[in-house]
């Protein structure tokens, strides 16, 4: 019954010049991200050239035998290009999460660490690496992602005992940052040596140098499949504009909306601090930068977020690598350096938040 | 399509706010919602709305618990505008207005021309066409209350439901706003606050205290000298026309009153 009347509806949705509009739009997306993570392939220590990075990617997807030097595609291939694909999920993740906390919780300032994340993986990481919890059972990712989530559980337990509202999210959020921060900071004050304190600085600020393809089989999906879920939102999100009850009067099942799209938010974040280290700031102002190209409608801000905090974090991560010759940069870093400025001038001007 | 609560009961929290409150909106009526502050208006303006559920009692939209209807449907039957729906969001009229359309639209059924045919209809309605494109934060009070009746009327609502429409507003765009809602082919409840309005606009007027419905019926019903000291606490007069309409005219010196 119902297949023969959605055929037609989807057959009209399809033919429809916005339709084609938006796929040729999103292809030359994909195309410039394809191109920008090229060129982050071939920029590093050792200069390749791009044509190279283009042959090995050929040779790998289609075995299509072009000559390279074994060397430069092990360089390319193994190291840059998993790096930079994740660099990629990682800043499309966390400017999409932003965007929409932003947009749930009805505050511009509002990012994906408010909800504990960050904290919490720090605290699991340093549980791991210091204190030798799981007694080498665990990695040390794994364990970032359960002090994540575990901080996480805390601040929406938090949330729901004091009431309703927003307010009573990021309140929640701060205590439960707070309190995992300062667990962090006791256990390293309390058992680091020199160097492990300053490993897990490093880590803290975000680190894409371990980085191989099983993370990008991780990262990749999660990014994906989050972007997916909330750009199904994207209408609830706009309905946000005027506040809860608004959106509730406008149709929206605002209680599932913000489950669903919070734990969205949160997963995409638990899964790349654990991977790469909290790296601040893409979420909190990537999603200003792309309201102040397309405006406030999430059909639009949600994919262009991602888009720029892919391309931000690529380009930021190839910084982070050649800035200082002969060491690497912790990414974050970079992030912050590039992005306080950024927001700075956001809050000048103020014209882009109002 | 009748809008109707049956011994409607809610709390917030442990306190009860409406307390067996029963009222049938009938179609095509300007009904007002009076009430000193606190009586427990805007929540009954919200149960109606189907915003809150009822702890007890039945919310029925076309005879059937609103429950049953689901969010969406309810949302292109009702149109709610909240007291105070203010955003910091950098967008324009005609965006806000476009909002209305959420309960139709979905991945399979994209915004269409005909959505903005009813968009344009409704800035039209609320006499905001020529300010459509210009952002919400540059529009003057009166102007963000029409385009917010815009917002609701691009749902296509059979029901109109205000909470104290002209706050903030002064009195040129008071009588005109009442005047645009009356003039719509909508159902209309409004929570209002001056009583000569009420008196004015409404065809019934439905007077609330501490959370009960405590009288309905037409303007000169329910607007006498005795309720107006019961209720509301204050000494008036009511004045009648030649053609049933009547005003309130309200007299100096409660203070001793209160005090006593």
């Amino acid at each position: 019954m119902i297949g023969p009347v959605i055929k037609p509806v989807i057959g009209n949705v399809i033919s429809s010049p916005v339709f084609m509009k938006r796929i040729s739009v999103a292809f030359a997306a994909l195309m410039l991200l394809a191109a920008v993570l090229a060129v982050a392939a071939s920029v590093g220590e050792t200069a390749i050239p791009v044509g190279t990075v283009i042959n090995t990617i050929a040779n790998h997807l289609w075995d299509a035998g072009h000559p390279v030097d074994a060397i430069d595609a092990g360089i390319v291939w193994n190291y840059r290009l998993s790096r930079a694909i994740v660099a990629a999920s990682c800043g499309a993740a966390l400017a999409v999460s932003g965007a929409v906390l932003q947009a749930l919780l009805r505050n511009s300032l509002a990012d994906p660490y408010l909800l504990g994340i960050s904290a919490g993986a720090s605290t699991g990481a340093v549980s791991i690496v210091i204190l030798g919890l799981g007694a080498g059972m665990l990695s040390l990712s794994l364990g970032a992602f359960i002090g994540a989530v575990a901080a996480f559980a805390f601040v929406t337990l938090l949330a729901l005992q004091a009431g309703r509202g927003t307010g009573a999210i990021i309140l929640a959020g701060i205590a439960g940052s707070q309190m995992f921060n300062a667990l962090t900071s006791f256990i390293v004050t309390k058992s680091a040596s020199a160097e492990q304190a300053r490993g897990i600085m490093f880590w803290l600020l975000g680190n894409l140098s371990g980085v191989r393809w099983p993370d990008v089989w991780l990262a990749l999906p999660v990014a994906i499949v989050g972007l997916v879920v909330c750009l199904w939102h994207a209408r609830a999100l706009d309905a946000f504009t005027f506040g809860r009850e608004s959106a509730a009067s406008l149709g929206v099942p605002v209680r599932r909306v913000y489950a669903v799209l919070i734990a969205a938010a949160a997963m995409m974040t638990a899964v790349m601090v654990s991977i790469v280290g909290s790296i601040g700031f893409v979420g909190l102002v990537i999603p200003h930068a792309a309201r102040f190209f397309v405006g406030t409608r999430h059909g639009l801000v949600l994919p262009l977020s991602a888009l720029i905090g892919a391309l931000f974090l690529v380009c930021a991560d190839v910084i982070s690598r050649v800035i200082v010759p002969g060491q690497v940069l912790p990414i974050g870093v970079i992030t912050a350096l590039v992005g306080a400025p950024a927001f700075a001038l956001i809050l000048c001007h103020g014209r882009i938040l109002r | 399509m009748t809008l109707e609560l049956r011994d409607i009961v809610w709390s917030a929290g442990f306190r009860k706010i409406i307390k067996n409150v029963s009222i049938r909106v009938e179609p095509g009526e300007f009904l007002g919602l009076i009430g000193p502050n606190g009586s427990g208006k805007t929540s009954l303006m919200s149960v109606l709305a189907g915003i809150r559920p009822p702890d007890q009692g039945r919310a029925m939209l076309a005879g059937q618990d609103m429950k049953k209807h689901g969010r969406r449907k309810l949302a292109r039957q009702i149109g709610f505008v909240e007291q105070q729906a203010d955003t910091t969001d950098r967008l324009t009229a005609r965006e806000a207005v476009a909002l209305g359309r959420t309960p139709y639209l979905s991945m399979l059924s994209p915004w269409s021309e005909r959505d903005d045919a009813i968009v344009n209809r409704a800035l039209g309605d609320v006499d905001m066409t020529h300010l459509a494109d210009r952002f919400w934060h540059t529009l003057s009070g009166g102007e963000k209350q029409r385009v917010h009746i815009a917002r609701a009327l691009a749902q296509e609502p059979k029901f109109l439901l205000l909470d104290e429409p002209t706050n903030h507003l002064d009195i040129r765009h008071q009588l005109g706003l009442l005047e645009l809602v009356r003039e719509l082919p909508v159902t209309v409840v409004a929570a209002l606050h001056d009583l000569n309005h009420a008196a004015m606009y409404c065809d019934r007027i439905a007077m609330m205290r501490d959370g009960e419905l405590v009288g309905i019926g037409s303007p000169a019903d329910i607007l006498t000298s005795e309720n107006l000291r019961d209720v509301f606490g204050v000494e008036a007069t009511i004045e009648h026309g030649p053609n049933g309409e009547c005003a309130v005219r309200y007299h100096a010196g409660m203070k001793k009153d209160r005090a006593a």
